[in-house]
């Protein structure tokens, strides 16, 4: 993981110690709330239905046991105990003061944590995959160009005030794990013929009101010119993007109306006149940022040995966990371990305090020190010998954090909602307590199999509902909370937008239609193992439809 | 509206002068982008420093043929929130070498002056007298830029490399 | 539910109060008669009809430095007792709807 130098430790203390001086202006009167947002904003400090929202930054998703141990920390003396992880790999913490905030984010720059880039019209949080370092089918690790661009975009003195917000995700695996995607823009790693990597670039991803895949604009970029091209896409897109209304403001309405093609020329046109500058990057510059990365020290293991198979004999709920939830490592006699934030009734990515310490020991004595962060809201143990997996699964099962529901239809992917979101129609964690609750018997889940659930409570989309395998959407209709129910959406490397099945559903309703739509997989599906989602793909939404709507 | 240059309150020499008032003699304007394009030669061929205030939505490109001729360029931000014209100056200074005064107007807060010093402005009509005047501490704040901008600061990227070697060299004396 | 913040007509339909987020804490408020925030919804004072509604809202948005984001928002009122007026207010006024993470051993 990165390993912050002076250098990014000064940039931090002294965003602080800008911060602290703001709020003691918005306090004593200086400065009024229409100067103050966007100043807070940039700290990733919102306003929410009954308290601040503190938003700190996760970048690429990667946590040292230090630094959630502070997570911990601040959850115990700023916030009411718990956290709650997003769907963009960062922590939110929903009851902060205002006036307590400097402190806070003391705390948590002195483990090299910030809210910078986590709200406000800037580039936000670059997103990775969770399993990067680790997982078998990478190129190489993705951090490292995540790192380059997030140091690059960081107060970004060109990039602050851009039309909206813009989101960026770096993938270098054959699997898409980061939903690439349905972001502004996205980097993916690729080998061409000459066996040299590089980036294709794709632009105008995103969900929301109007929701977009990204389109590719530039099939293979050498990885000398990521920053310079970046830097190109990003001033196109403050120039042209358009500002007049707040629905139309992100790349996606520009890459649209323009076309991609007309869109890529403009920045070439952008790019053909930085691109030999300052940005240029060298193999010294990759190198350095390489450098600053520690790897674990892996010991030399063998695959499978006796601790992992006797355990995995003996006990039958070990051995369960084991194949929801544990995956290949790229080195032998390793694995990667998700641990589950879905438990049955509990809301969907949030950690209390006592959970977060814990894992922080975990990783500190069974995975070289480090955690991370998933977009679905779990988090994972990306470096665990083969030899402890028991011994972790034990400690896990202590905290609640075992539940081998991982990727099943219970291991929801839901946003805060109306019951704590300023913007929010309708509520989503009670949707999603319910659903796990009529789920809560796992052989079914695991009959069901792999089945993606996400939920918004609004248009806004944080939910990414657009790509679940099932979406549900909150809205208002006279007062009620109603929602929309869409099915076959995927955010993998064959992303796709869900397409509606019927009428919005009052609030009581929902449960019983996601089981009316698991009822209808079952009775349709040619055979056990083809997935939910092959189903909807082969079958097609209508006789889902019918089953559902035809008592509704 | 004060105006802020080399870090303090400091007076206008610029006379902006109306679209269809006539032009003063000697003393340095400021002119509209509309009235430059339109009487070009004759503000050029005028005995006196020449501005231009350029809006935020057109391309500077289009005043490039007579950049040698500006003494000063004065860039809009409608509001502090409307970012563009950091994209122009950057591009007037970096890719254009635009050598002249350039000139932040409008929406201009304390709180945005780091990044407009970055992006190569070197005058401001600033909003708020108060801000005006906590000019020189504001924009001390940041001794650490990651990314290089007009301002010619070293990124961090280059000085870590530069520590580095300089720690390299004094090792293999 | 939806958003109340870009209220940029005020229409009242029926009984109305003030309510806004305190600005140290974000905690929520209301606005009382004597131009005081209250923090509980029965220090609201109440009006019913928009001229009112306006000039309270006015006031609200005077006081940048005790509120934030001030707006206008329905109760219903029985019997002398006055409730929030839709589901969003419900929340604001009573925290989220579901138990929030509890230490272990609680």
């Amino acid at each position: 993981m990165y390993v912050y130098d002076a250098f990014d430790r000064t940039l931090v203390t002294e965003r602080v110690a800008e911060f602290r001086d703001q709020v003691a202006r918005r306090l004593s009167g200086e400065l009024g709330e229409e100067e103050f947002k966007p100043l807070r904003l940039m700290n990733g400090v919102y306003l929410q239905l009954h308290a601040y929202m503190l938003r700190t930054a996760i970048p690429y998703g990667t946590l040292s046991s230090e630094q959630m141990r502070m997570l911990a920390y601040v959850a115990r003396k700023y916030d009411r105990g718990y956290g709650h992880f997003t769907t963009r790999q960062n922590i939110q913490y929903h009851w902060i003061k205002l006036a307590e905030l400097p402190d806070a984010m003391a705390d948590l720059a002195s483990v090299g944590m910030h809210g910078m880039q986590t709200s406000g019209n800037c580039v936000r949080n670059i997103t990775t995959d969770q399993w990067a370092g680790a997982a078998p089918d990478e190129i190489e690790d993705p951090r490292v160009w995540a790192e380059l661009i997030r140091q690059h975009v960081t107060l970004h003195p060109e990039f602050s005030f851009m039309p909206r917000k813009f989101k960026i995700a770096v993938g270098t695996a054959r699997r898409d794990r980061a939903a690439l995607r349905i972001h502004d823009m996205a980097l993916q790693m690729h080998r061409n013929a000459d066996g040299e990597t590089g980036f294709e670039v794709m632009v105008g991803g995103g969900l929301g009101r109007t929701p977009f895949l990204a389109q590719t604009i530039k099939p293979f970029l050498a990885k000398r010119d990521v920053l310079s091209y970046v830097e190109a896409v990003l001033r196109t897109y403050n120039q042209f993007g358009r500002r007049d209304n707040i629905y139309k403001a992100r790349i996606k309405i520009l890459v649209h109306e323009l076309g991609p093609e007309a869109f890529a020329k403009e920045v070439d046109a952008e790019w053909a006149t930085i691109k030999e500058g300052a940005l240029a990057l060298d193999d010294e510059a990759v190198t350095d940022i390489v450098g600053r990365f520690s790897y674990p020290h892996y010991e030399t293991l063998a695959d499978n040995p006796t601790e992992l198979t006797q355990a995995r004999k003996a006990d039958r709920e070990f051995a369960v966990w084991l194949d929801n939830s544990v995956a290949n490592h790229k080195v032998a006699g390793y694995a990667i371990v998700t641990l589950s934030l879905k438990p049955e009734g509990g809301t969907p990515g949030d950690a209390t305090a006592e959970q977060m310490q814990t894992i922080a020991d975990l990783a500190d004595h069974y995975s070289f020190g480090e955690i991370r962060v998933g977009h679905e809201q779990n988090l994972v143990l990306p470096h665990v010998a083969q030899r402890d997996l028991f011994a972790v699964w034990q400690a896990l099962r202590d905290i609640g954090i075992a539940v081998p529901n991982v990727n099943l239809i219970s291991d929801i992917i839901s946003c805060p909602g109306l019951d704590y979101c300023n913007l929010a129609n309708a509520r989503s964690i009670p949707i999603a307590q319910e659903i796990t609750r009529r789920f809560h018997d796992l052989d079914r889940q695991r009959n069901l199999g792999r089945l993606h659930v996400n939920i918004s409570g609004c248009i806004n989309a944080c939910g990414h509902h657009h790509v679940g395998h099932i979406g549900i959407l909150g809205v208002e209709k006279n007062g009620q909370e109603f929602y929309q129910i869409t099915i076959g959406g995927k955010a993998d490397e064959n992303a796709t937008l869900g397409s509606l099945i019927g009428p919005a559903v009052p609030y009581a309703q929902v449960a019983d239609v996601v089981e009316d739509i698991a009822t209808a997989y079952l009775a349709l599906r040619e055979r056990p193992e083809e997935l939910f989602i092959d189903t909807v793909k082969r079958a097609g939404v209508e006789p889902f439809r019918e089953r559902v709507y035809a008592t509704r | 509206m004060p105006l802020v240059e080399n870090g303090k309150v400091a007076e206008d020499r610029y006379v902006k002068v109306d679209d269809d008032a006539s032009l003063p003699e000697r003393v340095p304007i400021i002119v509209s982008a509309k009235r430059f394009l339109a009487e070009a030669d004759t503000l050029i061929g005028r005995d006196g420093s020449l501005g231009v205030a350029w809006p935020n939505d057109r391309r500077v490109n289009e005043i490039k043929p007579w950049l040698g001729h500006l003494a000063l360029i004065a860039l809009h931000f409608p509001k502090f929130r409307d970012g563009r014209a950091y994209s122009q100056a950057r591009q007037l200074r970096e890719t254009l070498k635009f050598g002249g005064t350039l000139r932040a107007t409008g929406d201009v807060l304390r709180d945005q002056f780091g990044f407009l010093l970055r992006a190569g402005f070197d005058s401001f009509e600033v909003k708020k007298p108060a801000d005006a005047a906590a000019f020189a501490k504001s924009v001390e704040r940041f001794t650490v830029v990651y990314q290089p901008s007009a301002d010619g600061r070293i990124p961090a990227l280059r000085r870590r490399r530069q520590s580095l070697s300089a720690a390299k060299a004094s090792e293999t004396v | 539910m939806t958003s109340p913040l870009e209220q940029k007509k005020i229409k009242v339909t029926g009984p109305v109060i003030v309510t806004a987020n305190r600005a140290a804490d974000g905690a929520v408020i209301y606005r009382a008669a004597d131009g005081s925030w209250a923090t509980t919804l029965d220090g609201a004072v109440i009006v019913t009809n928009a001229e009112a509604a306006r000039t309270l809202m006015a006031e609200a948005a005077n006081d940048d430095l005790g509120a934030v984001g001030p707006y206008v928002a329905p109760v219903t009122v029985t019997g002398g007792h006055v409730r929030p007026g839709n589901l969003r207010e419900l929340i604001r006024q009573g925290g989220p709807t579901i138990a929030l993470p509890l230490p272990l051993g609680c």
